[in-house]
């Protein structure tokens, strides 16, 4: 199931130019260290990998395990080259994908 | 005329009493946050609060129950109509004579006039309605009615202040109004101001609603811990909110 997301990245730049993109996904991240009230354990829920497409390549990739805090933050920079799809996939370990799209032109 | 002289001498005492009872000035509790926290909170692409604020507002539009009804159908652009609604809650609903809180009063409005359940304290919805209904106050000061029909609600929230608590026996005022600012073991201790909430607590690691955060205040107390949405909560809640009257309102805020 997709889940809740924010992605803050301008919707246009100047080819070269250098831009911010910050993303935010809502995920439990539950480490399945925990026990619950009944002392079983919880089952491990978390998103496994996070990766950025754009023009045509991968511009940015995260692998995550059981220590990253629930709701993971991740805000980094690249280059505007072209008119193009920012594609953004999270992958958790229960196989549940979330795509988000986000457009930027490129002048 | 010493009856006279007394009566006022009491009266001014009173005041001087009601004077010491705010924190002057009234800071917010961002002030009491680290760095990093104050950083993450004003920047809504970091912020994860920011998540339940778009949630509430998809749910702001979504029609329910026989009514077929939305939030929105009434009250359409939460931007105009909900601006500044949060600053003056609780307050008194006038119908039924209740104390409500923002939660109370989203969950009346879905029973009496969407003829749908109340959401439960504490669930992902209803922390997304009450965080977007408190986001479109965002930066507005706060002022609640403490009169009239508000008064005996705002008493019995000063005295449950007041009251000594718990194993520790401690009453909230003795960190909160006598000590904050200082050091309790690694954190600082606030004004306990409620401008921030509903709130990302780092903690949780989600969202959560003042009455969870009042639930830890009790527990650090070893008092008892009331129900959400119990009666003595609520009126602490208008009394907190008087208490910082004009400080604005922050949330989503994040807290440690």
């Amino acid at each position: 199931m997709p889940q809740p997301t924010r992605i803050v990245m301008p919707t246009s730049a100047k080819k070269g130019e250098v831009f911010q993109v910050k993303t935010i996904i809502q995920h439990e991240m539950e480490s399945g260290f925990r026990r619950d009230n009944r002392g079983l354990a919880i089952p491990r829920h978390i998103i496994t990998s996070f990766v950025v497409r754009y023009a045509g390549g991968e511009i940015f990739r995260a692998d995550m395990f059981p220590g990253v805090a629930a709701n993971p933050y991740f805000g980094f920079t690249t280059t505007a080259v072209e008119t193009g799809e920012v594609v953004f996939t999270w992958t958790d370990d229960r196989g549940d994908v979330t795509t988000e799209r986000r457009t930027i032109t490129v002048a | 005329m010493r009856a006279l002289l007394s009566v006022s001498l009491a009266l001014a005492a009173f005041t001087a009493a009601a004077a010491n009872e705010r924190p002057v000035p009234p800071r917010p509790g961002l002030d009491f946050q680290s760095a990093e926290t104050r950083q993450m909170q004003s920047d809504d692409g970091a912020n994860p609060g920011m998540l339940w604020v778009e949630q509430g507002a998809a749910l702001w539009r979504r029609v329910e129950g026989p009514e077929q009804r939305a939030c929105a159908s009434c009250h359409k652009s939460a931007a105009d109509s909900m601006k500044g609604v949060a600053a003056r809650y609780p307050g008194v609903d006038a119908a039924s004579g209740a104390l409500l809180n923002i939660e109370g009063r989203i969950n009346q409005c879905r029973k009496q006039r969407m003829s749908v359940i109340a959401y439960p304290y504490e669930s992902n919805e209803l922390l997304a309605l009450s965080a977007f209904v408190s986001y479109q106050s965002r930066g507005l000061p706060r002022k609640v009615a403490v009169d009239g029909p508000a008064r005996p609600f705002f008493e019995a929230g000063r005295a449950f202040y007041n009251e000594r608590q718990g194993q520790l026996n401690l009453a909230c005022g003795q960190c909160h109004n006598d000590n904050w600012g200082k050091r309790l073991r690694g954190d600082v201790i606030s004004q306990g101001q409620t401008d921030g909430w509903p709130a990302y607590r780092l903690e949780w690691q989600t969202l959560g609603s003042l009455h969870r955060r009042l639930r830890a205040c009790s527990l650090g107390v070893r008092a008892e811990v009331l129900d959400y949405g119990a009666p003595e909560y609520l009126a602490l809640e208008l009394y907190l909110a008087w208490r910082g009257e004009g400080l604005p309102l922050t949330s989503p805020s994040v807290r440690r």
